[in-house]
């Protein structure tokens, strides 16, 4: 680990940890595709993005949308973790009256900038923020993250082509490409591949990179806000339930809870990792 | 009623006077400008105008994200295509997080004409009532679809406008119309029975009831341009006032102004009914007239219903 990452590194298992915790004690939650955007949520939220957690409406921050809203856990843990609301929230996750709903409800929660949950929706609501954006003249950038097995949704493809013809370079999508969806691995359920091939074919500026890599992931969002004319795609390789040795590659960990005794063993893993 | 225009001319005008008074709003079609109007309003502001293709899904979901950055979106296209293809990201993207979006739909009901079936929407209302958040408007003519798109623009949070296709007769006059969220309009008094209706089915009641005064039965016109949140008040007043309702409304009986006015009605004052509508089928190519006379939604299918219910209560047939 490069010294220039450390403080990342602390914020990612800090995050990974949060997600065992709260899916174990809602007894709920998808903790496998949260774990494999843990290092690009931290990354946007502690280094990319423009934000102000005192002030989670500045009308020029950037922008996040979670398009695969499942993934909520590694989103609330990063916002809990950067300081729009304190951690205790995160124990409410999914109860009653709690303002962690299952999946990021806008109206309910500092710094949800969008309310997703329902599959294929986020990238189409992220060009009409980022078309705001440049209607106003303003320089927010607007991200999204998409699950691979989410770009099966027809929805995205209207959304691609509306990105690329409207120019839209203010738009960074990231592509958490774990692999495995409910059903099993994407190539058994429903090809996507091949993806660089898909998004170039839409217009799209596509960069390719470890999705667990800092530095790569720092990079491309980099190159993206260079790149004029077109959106970009960072399609990033990913390990579903990535840090937890148990959950990693595993497809009945996309929806699945921990244990209270299965919590214990990932948090000593973490533990391990992070030399505490 | 003097001759009029189609609610989809209106909605087109209105929203150029808009686009001038306001920068913050913005238009979005999906390839069917031509046929909606907002043609108009890209002709004037180009800047603000965004054609999306044939692309419903991604018109309201741009439009939601337009709205959470503070944009007043209009999204139009067919009404078939807003509320059927667009449903699940209207009610998750704008509806569930109540964002300033206007969805004016066109080309509603059985008068799209001679399209057929596929294009003639008749469940809309039924779909959009259903999802909470969301306000449904109806209007009857160009006056009221003027001064409806006035109030939703002005509205902060989701509308769905139910507009036409074909020109409909006058039913206001522009000085003296006032528009009133949530509040329906008596275009008529009376005290023997009331014709509760919406959109083109309107000036179709007001003809029915000038028919029936000549039988001499007395009948109150209610126009329901707000479909929800429904006038509760004038409802029931018009219930316990004159015993007998008849709705009507180009769109299925099930689960449109019909059934809302039912849920009040059973609810709060039962009183005899009867809904006037699409009877749970599809409909077919035709013109707008032969197809509102086939499927039952002229004047002379409202007389009818209100001499039967009006002799049930009186006991004269």
């Amino acid at each position: 680990m490069e010294d220039r990452f450390r403080e990342l590194e602390k914020i990612s298992q800090k995050s990974r940890r949060l997600i065992v915790e709260m899916t174990c004690a809602a007894k709920s939650g998808h903790p496998g595709g949260s774990l494999s955007a843990v290092e690009i949520l931290a990354s946007l939220y502690f280094r990319i993005m423009r934000v102000d957690p005192e002030n989670p409406g500045w009308p020029d921050r950037d922008r996040f949308v979670l398009s695969k809203g499942h993934a909520s856990p590694v989103l609330y843990s990063v916002l809990a973790l950067r300081g729009y609301f304190p951690e205790e929230e995160l124990m409410g996750f999914r109860k009653i009256d709690s303002m962690l709903q299952g999946h990021p409800d806008m109206k309910g929660t500092p710094g949800v900038d969008m309310s997703t949950g329902s599959l294929g929706q986020g990238l189409a609501v992220a060009n009409g923020m980022a078309m705001a954006g440049k209607l106003d003249g303003k320089d927010y950038r607007v991200y999204v993250l998409l699950g691979d097995g989410e770009v099966q949704e027809g929805m995205v493809w209207e959304a691609a082509m509306a990105a690329a013809h409207y120019k839209l370079d203010n738009l960074t999508a990231f592509l958490d490409h774990n692999g495995l969806q409910i059903d099993g691995a994407n190539s058994q359920v429903m090809g996507v591949e091949p993806l660089r091939d898909k998004w170039t074919a839409f217009g799209w500026n596509v960069i390719e990179i470890d999705g667990h890599s800092y530095g790569e992931i720092i990079d491309a969002a980099d190159e993206a806000r260079r790149v004029k004319g077109k959106p970009t795609i960072v399609i990033a390789k990913t390990i579903k339930g990535k840090g937890i040795s148990y959950m990693e590659n595993a497809v009945d960990w996309h929806g699945k809870a921990p244990s209270r005794e299965q919590a214990d063993a990932a948090i000593k893993e973490l533990e391990v990792v992070c030399g505490e | 009623m003097s001759d009029g225009i189609a609610t989809r001319d209106a909605y087109g005008k209105t929203l150029v006077s808009l686009g001038g008074e306001n920068d913050k709003i913005v238009v979005l079609d999906a390839d069917l400008s031509k046929s909606t109007k907002t043609v108009l309003f890209a002709e004037a502001f180009p800047e603000r105008f965004f054609n999306m293709g044939i692309a419903e899904q991604n018109l309201i979901g741009m439009a939601a994200g337009l709205a959470a950055s503070g944009k007043i979106p209009f999204a139009s296209t067919f009404a078939m295509f807003a509320s059927g293809r667009a449903f699940e990201p209207i009610r998750n993207s704008v509806a569930y997080p109540r964002l300033n979006v206007k969805i004016a739909a066109t080309h509603a009901g059985l008068t799209v004409g001679e399209d057929g079936a596929s294009h003639q929407c008749i469940e809309d209302i039924a779909l959009m009532r259903a999802v909470p958040n969301m306000t449904v408007i109806c209007p009857a003519d160009g006056v009221e679809t003027e001064a409806a798109v006035r109030a939703a623009a002005e509205y902060k949070g989701p509308v769905y406008i139910r507009l036409g296709r074909s020109k409909v007769p006058a039913v206001f006059d522009k000085e003296s119309y006032a528009f009133e969220w949530g509040k329906g309009i008596t275009v008529r008094e009376g005290k023997d029975a009331a014709i509760i209706a919406t959109g083109i089915m309107v000036p179709v009641a007001v003809d029915a009831a000038a028919e029936l005064a000549e039988c001499g039965i007395n009948v109150r016109v209610i126009d329901i341009h707000t479909i929800k949140p429904i006038d509760r008040e004038l409802i029931i007043r018009a219930a316990r006032e004159t015993g007998a309702i008849v709705t009507a409304e180009e769109h299925s009986i099930i689960g449109g102004l019909g059934s809302a006015v039912a849920e009040v009605l059973c609810e709060s004052i039962p009183v005899p009914m009867k809904r006037i509508g699409v009877r749970d089928t599809f409909g077919e190519s035709g013109t707008a007239e032969d197809l509102l006379e086939k499927y039952g939604l002229t004047a002379k299918n409202i007389v009818e219903e209100v001499k039967r219910l009006f002799g049930n209560k009186t006991g004269k047939k």
